[in-house]
């Protein structure tokens, strides 16, 4: 059943690099990370990638598969035309370590930079909350996300203007709306979203939205509520008009 | 002569999943400076598989819950090999860890009353394990790494390590370089905590990701620590089976807790044909009664398909070898049949299974609301580990401490689901709180420098033997298929003797693995270091199994097919000896107080 098929896989690191056609056996259900392996088991054993679960849920094998980004386990060849060479490149919204690995450190640092999660008091004595399934789920759509950073390597204000010392990107968004959102939580991010984060930098392109594995709802579902606060909270002429007074 | 760069902390952590985090936070709150070392990026350790849930007697879905009744659960799924206090101190805890993981932001699935909801799950007596859908793992892993990051915890991500380092028997640090650069890293520190999981990775199929290579396992025995337990592998029941390329990823046990039955070629539900005594009382006799148990009738019992891991595996492999299996090798597993039962189940099957649903419709092409799915068994969990104090989590070696995975002593020989997540918990925090005060109490030791430098130019040779070097890949894939195919689910002396003969010869060729290309980011470096802790591991597990002349949850030995009430009383004990051998001993358990013995014959 096995057919040859032919990867173009960028190799190099931050001096530069090329192109290189590797051609592989492959057979019925493999995913592109398969036939990376395959390659790198049999003809490139240095070639670098990096990944984890093959599963889908741990977001580590990020790149971008004949231009869009994907996660290598869950993309699968059928879904590809395999008459051309498939084109394998490393994420372009983050700096090259090598090959298919790039340096995501970044996103881990900004995070930081969130304030982090602060409960109300516990509502019973024992120390523990009540909380609605429909409340929680709202949130949980969030919490799905698996920090692949897919929609961050697709924001145009990363990707293109290289804000990342700006703004926190789609990933951040949603992290910083799961909190916001969350049944339990104190804490007040609003003005930092405005002013640290520039969530006005997010013209709502939904690109983020379109790549997301966990087909989380980004863009509707957490940045445009999240804009909405920041709205009302420092645009809205009669609560403007309030304060005044 | 390579140089290091040079990190000091009280606490040192290895590994990032739920145990290492947890123990983590813990030793920070307690004072001490902590630094972590993983093997992948934050988030990714193998944690964030865990589907089903977190075991804990919260009692929040059935008020007959408590901390009796999980200990004796424990206690019987692990056949009485566990060590009890360990399984005491985890029944305890748990429903406190699960509350203070909701207390830093985790959001659990509630009950009507809005408290946390619990579900069913294999092997547990109640409803019990706290879960979010079935993406439980991921909750509470970002949960404490999202609590860690502001807690001052300083992480070395995408680092191998080489070596635990020794200072008069006592631990001094770890040594390793990072992937990135291949840069050769020394983390000195007074206490170092091993919290780096499983071995899933020496079988062919298996459920773990690529890191679970049983390097903490190999790091300890090197150090001279004692490992328990390891001739017992859990094979989960239900890994995938088809396309060819995603064998063995999971299918968690919450599908049969949800009401999924298992099912051969013939239609037949073959659970029902063969239920242990041990068992019998609490599992339905007929196919209603299981149905109603699922869906939380109190009075029903639980339906066989819901038996231990261990034993569920074992009727698949059967049916498998009497030619009754699905087309490539496996049974079906339906939960599309709940539709004559429920309605919008199609609905309540992508709401309560929906990374199941995404992960057939993406990888199979198959939709389980409407179809069954193929499943088989999958090595899953790795029982045995260093053997630790119970109430500390200290090893054999003064200020090694072990949680998690890989650790032994709190699920005896096989584990019951959802017992995983609330032992990171458990015992990541009891290893952190009592790291840090071991840190406390004792000074940083000295650091061997002779040693230091011989570790790093032994990580170095491949480079030396260049691509004309045995291909570490292969040999990887050598040992794997050995091992998948001598000591996997049904073992027998000849295949396992034939192991040891093959795990020497892989190790005669890992001693001439070669790499190409420079030190950064060379997975192929990455994997001639795995393969050396790989063999380990697969000699230990190799030459326990043998010695266990009986069969005994995970373990099942075709020439010995019974349990044997005489090996009840031992733990296998594994140990470096002085020559460099491997030592493999029976250890008698510890008796059970008469306390806890009392409540085991009062839940009988």
């Amino acid at each position: 059943m096995g057919a040859p098929a032919t990867f173009r896989i960028w190799r190099g690191d931050p001096a530069g690099g090329v192109f290189q056609d590797y051609t592989t056996q492959v057979e019925e259900g493999m995913v592109v990370l398969d036939a990376v392996h395959r390659i790198q088991a049999q003809q490139a054993p240095d070639l670098a990638v990096r990944w984890n679960c093959k599963a889908g849920k741990c977001g580590s094998c990020s790149a971008e598969v004949n231009g869009i980004p994907k996660l290598m386990c869950m993309t699968r060849l059928s879904n590809l035309n395999m008459n051309a060479p498939v084109i394998l490149e490393p994420m372009h919204a983050f700096p090259v370590i090598r090959d298919l690995v790039t340096d995501v450190s970044w996103n881990f640092r900004a995070k930081k930079t969130i304030k982090a999660f602060k409960p109300r008091p516990p509502d019973a004595p024992d120390g523990t909350w009540r909380i609605q399934q429909t409340d929680v789920e709202r949130v949980q759509e969030f919490r799905k996300c698996i920090e692949c950073f897919l929609c961050q390597d697709v924001c145009h204000v990363l990707r293109e203007h290289r804000k990342h010392d700006e703004f926190i990107g789609p990933r951040l968004l949603v992290y910083a709306a799961a909190l916001e959102m969350h049944p339990l939580d104190t804490e007040d991010r609003v003005s930092d979203l405005r002013h640290i984060h520039n969530i006005g930098y997010c013209n709502i392109t939904t690109c983020c939205r379109q790549v997301c594995p966990e087909s989380i709802t980004i863009t509707e579902n957490a940045i445009i509520p999240l804009k909405e606060r920041v709205v009302d909270r420092f645009f809205d002429p009669m609560k403007r008009l309030f304060r005044i007074l | 002569m390579p140089e290091f760069q040079r990190f000091f902390y009280d606490v040192l952590v290895i590994g990032a999943g739920g145990a290492g985090l947890r123990a983590a936070i813990e030793a920070s709150a307690g004072g001490a400076r902590v630094g972590v070392v993983c093997k992948s990026l934050l988030g990714k350790a193998h944690t964030v598989m865990a589907e089903g849930g977190i075991a804990a007697a919260l009692a929040n879905v059935d008020d007959r819950d408590n901390w009796r009744v999980h200990f004796t659960d424990t206690m019987r799924g692990g056949q009485y090999l566990n060590n009890w206090r360990m399984a005491e101190l985890h029944a305890k805890e748990a429903p406190q860890c699960v509350r203070e993981l909701e207390a830093w932001g985790a959001l659990f699935d509630r009950t009507a009353d809005g408290k946390i909801l619990q579900r069913n799950f294999g092997g547990h007596r109640y409803p019990r394990l706290a879960h979010v859908g079935d993406r439980t793992g991921l909750e509470m892993i970002r949960t404490l790494q999202d609590h860690g990051i502001h807690m001052g915890i300083e992480v070395h991500m995408e680092c191998t390590v080489l070596r635990l380092l020794l200072d008069g028997g006592r631990v001094a640090g770890a040594c390793g370089y990072d992937r990135e650069k291949g840069r050769f890293l020394l983390w000195q520190a007074k206490a170092v905590v091993l919290a780096t999981g499983g071995t899933g990775r020496v079988y062919k199929v298996s459920s773990n990701s690529w890191e679970y290579t049983g390097d903490g396992l190999a790091l300890a025995y090197r150090a001279g620590a004692e490992l328990q337990d390891m001739e017992f592998v859990q094979f989960h029941p239900t890994g995938m089976v088809w396309p060819i390329s995603v064998r063995g990823i999971l299918v968690t046990e919450g599908v049969r807790g949800e009401g999924g039955v298992l099912r051969n070629r013939e239609g037949r539900r073959f659970m029902f044909d063969d239920i242990p005594d041990l068992y019998k009382e609490q599992t339905a006799d007929s196919e209603e009664e299981g149905w109603r148990y699922t869906q939380g009738d109190k009075k029903a019992r639980r339906p066989p398909e819901l038996l231990t891991r261990d034993h569920v595996a074992r009727c698949i492999i059967r049916e498998v070898k009497a030619g009754r299996g699905s087309p490539h090798g496996g049974v079906f597993l339906d939960i599309a049949w709940i539709k004559d039962r429920l309605p919008k189940a199609e609905e309540h099957i992508k709401r309560k299974l929906p990374s199941m649903y995404h992960q057939f419709k993406q990888l199979a092409d198959l939709d389980i609301t409407r179809e069954p799915m193929e499943v088989g068994p999958t090595t899953h969990y790795m029982m045995g580990g260093v053997r630790v104090d119970g109430d500390s989590q200290m090893s054999t070696v003064p200020g090694l401490f072990a949680a998690g995975e890989v650790a032994a002593g709190l699920h005896g020989s096989n584990r019951l689901g959802g017992n995983s997540l609330s032992d990171l918990l458990v015992f990541g925090r009891r290893a952190g709180r009592y790291a840090a005060e071991f840190a406390k109490a004792n000074g940083l030791a000295a650091i061997d420098e002779t040693e230091l430098q011989a570790t790093a130019a032994a990580a170095l040779y491949p480079f030396e033997r260049g691509p004309d070097g045995e291909n570490p890949y292969q040999i990887q894939y050598d040992l794997q298929e050995a091992m998948q195919n001598l000591v996997g689910i049904v073992r027998i002396e000849s295949e396992m003797q034939q192991a040891l003969g093959e795990i020497g010869n892989l190790r005669q060729r890992a001693d001439r693995a070669g790499i190409a290309g420079n030190r950064e980011y060379n997975n192929g470096w990455h994997t001639a270091i795995d393969v050396g802790n790989m063999l380990i591991v697969s000699e230990a597990i190799t030459r326990a199994a043998l010695l266990r002349k009986e069969s005994r949850g995970a373990q099942f030995r075709e020439d010995f097919p019974a349990k044997d009430a005489e090996w009840g009383k031992f733990n296998i004990v594994v140990k470096l000896g002085a020559d460099g051998a491997m030592l493999v001993a029976k250890r008698g358990l510890t008796p059970l107080t008469a306390e806890l013995q009392a409540v085991i014959e009062e839940m009988k």
